[in-house]
Formats: C-alpha cells, sequence, structure tokens
C-alpha cells in the first residue's frame, strides 16, 4: 500500500509543479523569424558566408534552446574546400559551435612537397555572448551586438612550422554589430577580429618572426528580396603574417530559405592569393538545417 | 488508503445542496460586461485620446497607403492579422479574453494612421494595452509573421511590408514584458 501512497504523492507534487515549468526553456521548438538566425561560415559561427555576424544560431528565441548544423563547400580553381559542423544557441544569447575545415591542396600539394592531394585540416571551437541589442526589434539605430572567440586548432603543425608560422592553435576574438534596417530592407554587419590565423588558421597562427595579433575586419550588406531571400556583398580583409601574398577576401551570396529549417546559400568568392597560388575565384555552396 | 477514500466519498454526500435562488454573479462580484449594441465592443475605462498614442511618426505622404489598398486594404490587413493570431496555436492564449472586435478597429486605425493614409488613432498606448499580458519576443515573432502573411495575401510588395514593420519593430519595448 505504500508504494502506490508516495507514486501518488510524488505526482500530486508534479503537477503542482508545472505552473512553475511552464516558464522553463523550449528545446527545439524554434521563435526566430525566418533567417534571423543567419547562415553558417567558414569557421562554424552564425553569420554571412565568410563573415561572423553578431546572430546567434538556432531558431529558439529567449526561452528556448536551438541548435543547428551545417555543411560547406568551396570549389576554387587549385584548391576543394569542405567544411561541417554544428552550433547550439541557448535562449537567443549564447552561441557554442563546432566546424571542422578540410582544405584539399589538390596538385598544388605536389608543387609544395606536401604530396599530390594532401589536406590541410582544422578544428575551431567558438563562443559567442550576444552583449546588446536585437538584430530586428528596438531602437532602430542600436544593433545587436555580439562578443565573440573561437579557439583554432591546425592539424597540420608540421606544415604550419614549415612556412614559418609560429603556433599550430591560436585564439581569434570578434566583436560584432548587426542590424536589420527594416525601412530600407537592409542588413548591415560589421565585426572587428583579432587574429593571428594565416589563412583562416589551416596555416598556422603568427609568424616565427614575430608577427601575432592585428586587428582585421569583416563587412557584410544584404538586401531582403522576401521573407525568404537575401541577396547581399562581404568582406573580409586577413593579415599576411607569413609574406606569402595573403589577400583579403570578398563574396556575392544568395540565401534562400527552402523551408523555415532549411537555408541554402551560394556564393561567388574571391579569396585571392593561397599558399602563392594567385586569384582563387570559386563558387561556395552551403546548406544548413537548424531548429 | 480504503478508509481514507471511503470518507472522503461520504463527505461528499454529506454535503448540503446549495440554494437554488443565490446569484452567483453578486455572491463573487462578477459584473456583466455589455457589447456596445452600435460597436460591438466592450466599454474602456477613460483614457486620453491622441494620435500620439500610435507609438511612432506617421510617413509623410500617402504613397505608401496605395501599396496596401488604401484605407480599405489596410483595414482587412489588420482584420485579417488578428484573425490569424487567433488561430494561431502560438499566440492564440493571448487573444482569447481579449475585446478582438476593438482590437480589429485600433489596430486597422493604427496601421492606417502610420501608413499616412490620414486615420487617426483612438486607441491606447502600446504599454497600456499590452499591460500584463505576459508578451515573449517569441510571441511578437508569431504577431509579425500573421501580419507578413496577412500583407501577403493582400499582394503587398515585400519592401513596403517592410516598411510598415519598421515603424512597428522600435515599439517592442513598450510591449516585451519577460
Amino acid at each position: 500500500m505504500r508504494t502506490p501512497c508516495v507514486a501518488t504523492g510524488l505526482m500530486l507534487a508534479i503537477l503542482s509543479a508545472q505552473p512553475a515549468h511552464a516558464d522553463d526553456l523550449e528545446w527545439f521548438e524554434g521563435g526566430k523569424l525566418v533567417l534571423t538566425n543567419g547562415v553558417t561560415t567558414i569557421e562554424g559561427t552564425s553569420g554571412g558566408g565568410i563573415a561572423t555576424w553578431a546572430t546567434i544560431a538556432g531558431l529558439e528565441m529567449d526561452n528556448g534552446v536551438g541548435v543547428s548544423g551545417h555543411a560547406t563547400i568551396i570549389e576554387l580553381p587549385d584548391y576543394g574546400w569542405q567544411s561541417h559542423g554544428v552550433a547550439v544557441g541557448i535562449a537567443n544569447r549564447v552561441e557554442l559551435s563546432y566546424a571542422r575545415q578540410n582544405f584539399d591542396t589538390r596538385d598544388v600539394g605536389t608543387a609544395l612537397g606536401l604530396g599530390e592531394g594532401y589536406v590541410l585540416n582544422q578544428d575551431i571551437f567558438a563562443a559567442k555572448l550576444r552583449l546588446l541589442g536585437d538584430v530586428v526589434y528596438g531602437d532602430p539605430l542600436l544593433p545587436q551586438v555580439s562578443l565573440g572567440v573561437e579557439y583554432k586548432r591546425s592539424l597540420d603543425g608540421d606544415v604550419a612550422a614549415a612556412v614559418g608560422a609560429a603556433r599550430a592553435e591560436g585564439l581569434d576574438y570578434t566583436l560584432s554589430a548587426t542590424k536589420l534596417f527594416l525601412s530600407r530592407s537592409v542588413l548591415v554587419n560589421a565585426t572587428a577580429r583579432l587574429t593571428e590565423a594565416n589563412q583562416n588558421g589551416l596555416l598556422g597562427f603568427g609568424s616565427a618572426a614575430g608577427a601575432g595579433h592585428s586587428l582585421q575586419f569583416e563587412g557584410s550588406l544584404g538586401y531582403q528580396l522576401s521573407r525568404r531571400a537575401v541577396i547581399g556583398a562581404e568582406v573580409r580583409t586577413k593579415p599576411d603574417n607569413l609574406g606569402l601574398g595573403e589577400d583579403d577576401w570578398f563574396d556575392l551570396f544568395a540565401a534562400y530559405a527552402v523551408t523555415d529549417n532549411i537555408t541554402v546559400t551560394a556564393a561567388y568568392v574571391d579569396l585571392g592569393s593561397i599558399a602563392t597560388f594567385e586569384d582563387q575565384r570559386g563558387a561556395f555552396l552551403s546548406a544548413q538545417v537548424a531548429f | 488508503m480504503l478508509a481514507t477514500a471511503a470518507a472522503a466519498i461520504a463527505l461528499i454526500f454529506l454535503q448540503q445542496a446549495p440554494a437554488e435562488d443565490i446569484d452567483w454573479d453578486a455572491e463573487f462580484g462578477v459584473e456583466e460586461r455589455e457589447r456596445d449594441p452600435a460597436t460591438g465592443e466592450f466599454p474602456v475605462d477613460p483614457y486620453e485620446k491622441s494620435n500620439a498614442n500610435a507609438g511612432a511618426e506617421p510617413f509623410a505622404n500617402g504613397r505608401l497607403a496605395a501599396a496596401f489598398g488604401g484605407r480599405e486594404g489596410i483595414r482587412r490587413i489588420a482584420e485579417r492579422t488578428v484573425e490569424l493570431s487567433e488561430a494561431d496555436p502560438r499566440i492564440a492564449e493571448i487573444f482569447v479574453a481579449h475585446d478582438t472586435v476593438r482590437l480589429k478597429r485600433t489596430l486597422s486605425e493604427q496601421f492606417c494612421y502610420l501608413l499616412g493614409a490620414g486615420c487617426d488613432y483612438t486607441g491606447r498606448d502600446m504599454r497600456a494595452t499590452h499591460d500584463g499580458l505576459g508578451i515573449r519576443t517569441a510571441d511578437l515573432n508569431a504577431l509579425v509573421e500573421n501580419l507578413q502573411q496577412a500583407m501577403r495575401e493582400a499582394g503587398v510588395p515585400f519592401a513596403a511590408q517592410n516598411r510598415l514593420l519598421s515603424k512597428l519593430a522600435p515599439m517592442s519595448g513598450d510591449v516585451v514584458e519577460r
């Protein structure tokens, strides 16, 4: 007789606790306006294709937890890029992400003495915190501002050392401001990045000659064609710590939310000179699933 | 356990039935509200009417209003937005105890005023109208989606849709409570 009594008591306790639970976090229930979670950058953070934004990944709002996964390929004249990863958004406040980058050197691998089809790999663990503002709501001149940190770990330390990098791992710090100017249907992002990464970190960090962190800029302009479609352009400046003629990056992108959960992004990217091979311009394709 | 249940049942049967002629509304102080026969709206406490209550300055010329189908088109969009929201499981609860007859009229007036279509807004301000509703930003997003659907159905160009939203989005601070 005792067990049913305890069970009843427990049930009553759970039932009476329900109202308190109503305000708890919702898991993967969505809530963001379409596209306001951004797409996924090559570093696995939410943003444009190459620029990190102040947006938080996942479709959750301040009462939930969201998640997203992505895969990206970039086809360049001499190289092939593939990256994929996951990101978790908590209460539209905190973003935690992981991405793996795989950079296929193809024939260049032979020329660089790495071997045909040598693939450079890197892991990126990142965290982003929304400090203030909202990309859509509130003061129309107050952007959403987020602070981010990215821990990058090249898995090819030998190559990084051979080209003159000081380290195989490093930290990037980002401060982003993003706002959708509804009156013009224009999204603007500006990001300051403190980084010592060579070619994003795939060629290591800093230089044996002493080059360290420097301040770089990422900018994005987008125009909303519809609730589901946006086109735009991005720029990203980069350091040239190794003296290999590393160039700034540019892209022209189009993103489309096929459903509320699936976004595809196509872009034309100009990655300039990579490991002395010039004019690396090509196609960027990315798919993101978010809840 | 069994004895307790038996005692409880016995207690229920021992209770005396209440008299039949009790006015329960009077007992509990329930005031019956009646809709105004002319407008169909429930009466509200008096307040000062002002276009400033609309929460933003209107667009200067009426060009944008034409994209919304003029006053009549704006009224239909406002009513459709309320209807979609009443049927939207995400936010329907918020509207259950609401006078949606009045809401349709005041929302229509607000849109009409903001779009420069020449209406006056006669409702209360945004803080007063949303006070105590416990609205979250996610609820606001659901309402925006319903408004977008209503505008899309009415054939309003997307850039014009965003122009109206640009007047409404900054009011979020007066609407969101948690």
